[in-house]
């Protein structure tokens, strides 16, 4: 018979490895799944995990994916720290997005220095609004904040979609649902050889957060609500305001990352704006350890799949889908060797009488 | 094949290892037909995994468990039972909104009608002499008729060897001596009983034979009643015991913590608020809070502590300023510190370092923040002065706190309050589950403290403890505080009644401990 023993102390080395041998086992599956779907599959899987990172011209376009990635995931690995779940970063980066969309198009035809700055003010303080409902009612009727941030995604989608189909709508725009195009005002400025601003920014947003999670009482409160919420009371920190704080924090990222796309990429707002960052930042959270540094690798690595996915699609034929299959499959294996990593498999023995 | 003059129960070199550890090594004793046996030993000695191989809980790696001269292999709980091996554990699995008999009847391998079962619920308690009434609901009874529920449990299953853990940890002394008839019947009856206790008092006076462990290994056997508590306490430490060195007379100076009326209701059904209790503590004093468990400890020590600030700011005064409304972090700079109950997850973070740990309740006292940023080498330097001053066992500071066993996080929770010489500390449990040699070194942490000038608080189940260490006593029953006393001029007989309080089941129970000390 089969059991589960609890570690008594789990490897360090191992909670490290665990992502590493999640990837690799995501590889091996993959190629075989797809082998066995009738594809190429191990040149599948070379086209999305390892094409991409030995393309040196296909960096841009990693940083362009991992930049989002990074900052949403860690601002959830924020919360996801101090067991506040908020699973609706994508509802929270479209509405930053949109906030950003609104401010550029009443300043539109405007020009001054200003004008970027406000937008990313918009757009991270209309995703904390939104991830400040989860918080309210949290706090004050103890509703789930899973729930309810998961929810608000598709109020926020909905309003998108109203937006572009209504108020926003570009008045010179055949009547396509979208809005202007952003003026050069309005829009991150371009680093050539790295991309938009937002890819250095994730960068030192990342730092900035390892140094404030890491160094500070800011963090050690997080860290304590999260591990042992009656140390925490104990240690006079409080529940209520932890909980504000994570999803504040969560939100903000995301509703400032959802600005940097729209003012990025973008360039105007679009019914395709969402693209399930919000989701996948999920897999990076916890793929990363929720650890600042880890994140900023884990989100490299979804990056990869996701550019070596649409590469693949066009050159191996592969479902669109395949992109999602290999990230969900990351992430489940990364809690299977999570199970191992904290417990150890041991056959008993059946013991008759 | 059966031997009648066989031993009830043998150990044979039963050896057991976890993961690190060598959880018992080849451990061998006997325990005869209606023997009261005691096994004996410190937290982690290794008494809890060996019970724990003869229930059929776990499986020995190694050696024979023999069962009347018969060796058996003991797979589950449910086989042991079927051998006539019963047991009855610490901690309780009752469901407090049912009745009694619903809820023997569920922890039954056989199923019965209920008649059927009361009809043998009756019998058992009409042969024992036990009283408590089949149709109560559980939430209604105290915690001495609560352990009455699991040892009839036991017995209706006619056990031939009976295990008890730790089972007067919970009682009044007249629940105890009341437990000590009940299985002094079954033993002269000719059923076996193991044991396990750290009250050597007790084993003196109700155990025929004792092993006694350490490390895992049997280090010795002994008659309780030829022994000293002392003496045996010395052999389960491997060493001689100091005594708490308390200066001989001393005045107290003026009073630091005051509790005024303090009223609390009760957040749930089962909850025991706090009814206008009053007490107050001098500087130099350790007051003694003692009470059967559950009876408004909690609610008293997050009261004091400010962990849950009180709606009167002028029911906890300290230094004679009103404090009852400030959260626990202003308490703490003020310096009112408090030590709860529960290590892990409360007192400590068992996922963090020593460090860190140091600095989730001394980072104001130490001046470990400034500007919102730890100063990390300040809380390693003071958990190293921790880990040094107070003898803890770890690697350092960078240790996790998980990683320390009971004891020794014990006295660096105890250490880092002490160390921060608070005006006002107030401890539950100090000691609970914490081996004899580090119980004394906290408790001359606690002495030491209260000779500096500092006022203590000591809320505990232990008697013993209290008597040692306090100047004076009240008990708690129900939310209400008994008036302070001078532990010179209280009994035990006295506490033991105060504790039992409305509960009012001991009208016979009076001078029982006195009983129990003439038998000794």
């Amino acid at each position: 018979m089969l059991e589960l023993e609890r570690r008594k102390v789990p490897s360090r080395t191992m909670i490290w490895l665990a992502p590493v041998l999640a990837v690799l086992a995501t590889m091996v599956v993959g190629g075989l799944v797809f082998s066995a779907l009738g594809y190429d599959g191990f040149a599948a899987v070379r086209a999305i995990f390892i094409d991409p990172l030995i393309t040196l011209r296909k960096w841009q376009d990693l940083g362009l994916k991992a930049a989002p990635l990074v900052m949403i995931a860690t601002g959830l690995a924020i919360g996801f720290r101090a067991n506040v779940w908020n699973i609706g970063a994508e509802g929270q980066y479209v509405v930053g997005g949109l906030a950003g969309t609104g401010v550029a198009l009443a300043t539109w035809e405007m020009t001054g220095w200003w004008i970027l700055p406000l937008m990313c003010i918009a757009g991270a303080l209309a995703g904390m609004a939104w991830a400040g409902i989860p918080a309210l009612l949290r706090t004050r009727f103890n509703v789930n904040e899973i729930l309810s941030s998961l929810m608000l995604t598709y109020v926020a989608v909905q309003l998108l979609y109203y937006m572009v189909n209504g108020p926003w709508k570009d008045p010179d725009g055949f009547n396509f649902p979208q809005t202007r195009i952003f003026t050069d005002a309005q829009m991150l400025p371009y680093l050539s050889g790295i991309g938009y601003l937002n890819v250095p920014l994730a960068l030192v947003i990342s730092l900035v957060v390892w140094f404030l999670m890491a160094r500070t009482m800011l963090g050690f409160q997080i860290r304590v609500v999260g591990a042992a919420p009656m140390a925490a009371r104990y240690g006079g920190f409080s529940q209520r305001r932890t909980i504000w704080l994570a999803l504040l924090a969560g939100g903000g990222l995301a509703g400032l990352a959802g600005l940097f796309e729209a003012a990025g990429p973008f360039g105007q707002m679009v019914p395709a704006f969402p693209t399930g960052y919000g989701f996948t930042a999920i897999i990076v959270a916890f793929l990363g350890r929720l650890h600042p540094l880890g994140i900023l690798a884990a989100g490299i690595i979804l990056a990869v799949t996701y550019v070596g996915g649409e590469a693949s699609q066009s050159s191996l034929g592969l479902p669109s889908a395949a992109t999602g299959v290999f990230q969900s499959m990351m992430l489940f294996f990364l809690l299977a060797a999570d199970v191992l990593v904290g417990w150890r498999l041991r056959l008993r023995r059946r013991v008759t009488e | 094949m059966t031997d009648a003059s066989a031993d009830r129960l043998e150990l044979r070199n039963v050896t057991k290892a976890f993961p690190g550890v060598l959880a018992n090594d080849r451990v061998s004793f006997r325990v005869r037909p209606g023997e009261l046996h005691a096994l004996l030993g410190e937290n982690g000695a290794g008494k809890s995994t060996l019970v724990k191989m003869i229930y059929g809980v776990q499986h020995p790696d190694d050696g024979e468990i023999v069962v009347d001269g018969t060796p058996v292999r003991i797979a589950s709980p449910r086989a042991a039972r079927a051998m006539g091996i019963g047991m009855v554990f610490q901690h309780f699995s009752l469901f407090e909104p049912m009745t009694v008999l619903e809820n023997i009847a569920l922890g039954l391998d056989e199923r019965l009608s209920a008649s059927a079962l009361e009809g043998r619920i009756r019998a058992v308690l009409a042969r024992y002499g036990l009283s408590l009434d089949p149709h109560r609901t559980v939430s209604t009874l105290s915690v001495g008729e609560r352990q009455r529920i699991e040892i009839v449990r036991a017995l209706l299953l006619e056990p031939r060897l009976l295990i008890m853990d730790e089972p007067t940890s919970v009682l009044t002394p007249q629940e105890v001596a009341q437990l000590f008839e009940t299985l002094r019947a079954l033993a002269a009856g000719g059923c076996s009983v193991l044991y396990i206790s750290h009250k050597l008092h007790e084993i003196r006076v109700l155990c025929d034979a004792a092993t006694i462990m350490r490390g895992g290994k049997v280090v010795g056997t002994c008659v309780p009643a030829q022994e000293t508590p002392r003496s045996m306490a010395e052999m389960m430490i491997g060493g001689s015991l100091k005594d708490v060195r308390k200066a001989a007379a001393k005045g107290f100076g003026p009073e630091k913590l005051v509790v005024d009326r303090l009223t609390l209701a009760g957040g749930g059904d089962f909850d025991v608020a706090l009814r206008d209790v009053s007490f107050s503590v001098r500087a130099g004093e350790i007051l003694g809070i003692a009470g059967v468990a559950g009876n408004g400890q909690n609610e008293l020590m997050l009261a004091l502590s400010g962990e849950t600030p009180v709606a009167n700011a002028g029911a906890v005064r300290l230094d004679g300023a009103p404090v009852g409304t400030l959260p626990i972090a202003r308490r703490r700079r003020r310096g009112l510190a408090a030590v709860p109950e529960e290590r892990n997850g409360h007192a400590a973070v068992p996922g963090f370092t020593l460090a860190e740990n140091a600095v989730l309740t001394a980072r104001y006292r130490k001046g470990m923040v400034r500007h919102g940023v730890i100063l990390g080498a300040v809380a390693r330097g003071y958990a190293e002065e921790v880990i040094a001053r107070f003898g803890v066992r770890a690697t350092g500071p960078q240790a996790m706190a998980g990683a320390l066993s009971g004891g020794n996080l014990q006295k660096f929770i105890m250490g880092r309050e002490v160390l921060q010489v608070p005006e006002v500390l107030v401890v539950s449990q100090p000691t609970w589950g914490v081996d004899a040699g580090a119980a004394a070194a906290i408790h001359q942490a606690l002495v030491d403290l209260a000779a500096r000038g500092s006022a203590i608080v000591v809320v505990s189940q232990d008697l013993d403890e209290l008597l040692a260490i306090s100047d004076s006593l009240a008990v708690i029953n129900e939310g209400r505080l008994s008036p302070k006393r001078s532990v010179g001029e209280i009994s035990r007989d006295e506490i033991g009644l105060l504790m039992g309080g409305v509960h009012g089941e001991h009208a016979g129970g009076e001078n029982a401990a006195e009983r129990e000390a003439e038998r000794a």
